[in-house]
């Protein structure tokens, strides 16, 4: 008896002071309490992203050079954007751009979506094997970019004695980074290793987004094996394929880090892609103004190929 | 006597047919495309100095024609 009163005496609390608690949470309306979450997010975006982006597209059209800041700005209108659009070595560039980005795309896809397929089938060990492919993708740039140029060593590199086991060549006759035909390919060799295993996992999404009852339908219409890959397997993931086309695109488009670190854009200028001409320019010749404009060049196209992406990630999304 | 009813449908003209979000967006990537092959390529310096122009259009574009009616 006295334990139900006691337990209806502190009901009848809880009942009296519930109301006024819940009052004062909601002195906040919902709209308030999100901008409050939302605020210091705006704030960072546009401290760190939103101003530098203004503030460069501005000195992209002045003289401002970053080691004279006391030299005072003169407004150049577009004369950057017009002498890098014509500069032939700023092509050149863009071209060894393109030659990276083709050539890591091309064989990052083909391998992953290789991958992908076999990883699919669930073979014994298939878990072990994702783990394993997927290390790669998992270190650091810099990490990788050091390692490979151990690698690629002429005298002691494990990659060099690989390659003259194979070709019956001397180890020591060739230089992956050294050499002016060897080292686009070098970097292009270094990315599939690193990269083909996230391809490998966006197609792995797209295969298994396939439902069985289209093979089995197929399996019913005694469609061979080969006629399912072209006609279910391929275009049903041939969103998913798009999609990781693009990404590995946009993210080799501005690929510095491992280029950096592998050749530095030598021997000459023949791995000297976009971002380290811009480097060059921003940070060894101080042309401020002039990076900038290149800068936002950059970042237009870059910013295009993501809207691209975007409306392929809708897509599958959709799907 | 036969009803024909076809004649409730909403007719559209082609031009309403046209300025839809998705053959807006897809004119947009093409630009986009057009843009960066012409950045990149080696054949012409005259379309590398147009590419840059011919992307920022494509994006405006596309960030404008994101807004139409789907």
């Amino acid at each position: 008896m006295n334990d139900l009163s006691a337990s209806s005496q502190i009901a009848y609390r809880a009942a009296l002071v519930q109301p006024a608690r819940v009052h004062r949470i909601r002195g906040l309306s919902d709209k308030a309490l999100a901008w409050l979450f939302i605020t210091p997010t705006i704030v960072l975006l546009l401290a760190i992203n939103i101003f530098p982006l203004i503030w460069t597209i501005y000195l992209s059209f002045t003289n401002y050079r970053a080691n004279r800041p006391n030299v005072p700005m003169r407004w150049l209108g577009i004369d950057w954007y017009q002498t890098i659009l014509t500069d032939p070595d700023i092509w050149a560039a863009m071209q060894v751009t393109a030659h990276f980005v083709i050539w890591t795309v091309l064989i990052e896809t083909v391998l992953g979506f290789g991958l992908a397929f076999l990883i699919d089938k669930k073979f014994r060990g298939h878990g072990v094997w994702t783990t394993i492919i997927l290390l790669p993708m998992m270190l650091s740039p810099a990490v990788v970019g050091n390692f490979w140029t151990f690698l690629y060593q002429p005298q002691i590199g494990l990659f060099n004695y690989v390659l003259a086991f194979f070709t019956g060549s001397g180890a020591s006759s060739f230089q992956m980074l050294g050499d002016v035909t060897l080292s686009p390919w070098a970097i292009v060799i270094v990315d599939v290793w690193m990269w083909t295993p996230y391809v490998m996992l966006i197609c792995i999404a797209g295969l298994r987004s396939i439902p069985d009852f289209i093979y089995e339908a197929a399996e019913v219409d005694r469609a061979s094996k080969w006629r399912q890959f072209w006609s279910i397997t391929l275009p049903m993931a041939l969103p998913f394929i798009m999609l990781a086309v693009l990404f590995r695109g946009i993210e080799n488009f501005k690929m510095f880090d491992m280029v950096n670190l592998l050749t530095g854009g030598g021997p000459g200028s023949t791995t000297e892609v976009a971002s380290i001409t811009l480097k060059r320019a921003a940070f060894e010749s101080w042309r401020t103004g002039y990076s900038s404009a290149f800068a936002i060049i950059l970042f237009v196209t870059v910013f295009g190929l993501a809207n691209i992406y975007v409306k392929a990630l809708n897509r599958v999304k959709s799907r | 006597m036969s009803i024909d009813a076809t004649s409730c449908k909403p007719r559209r003209g082609f031009m309403d047919k046209l300025l839809r979000r998705g053959p807006l967006e897809a004119v947009a990537t093409t630009i986009i495309a057009v843009g960066v092959i012409m950045l990149m390529q080696p054949f012409s310096l005259v379309l590398y100095s147009w590419s840059f122009a011919t992307t920022l259009f494509g994006t405006v574009m596309f960030i404008i024609v994101s807004r139409v009616r789907e």
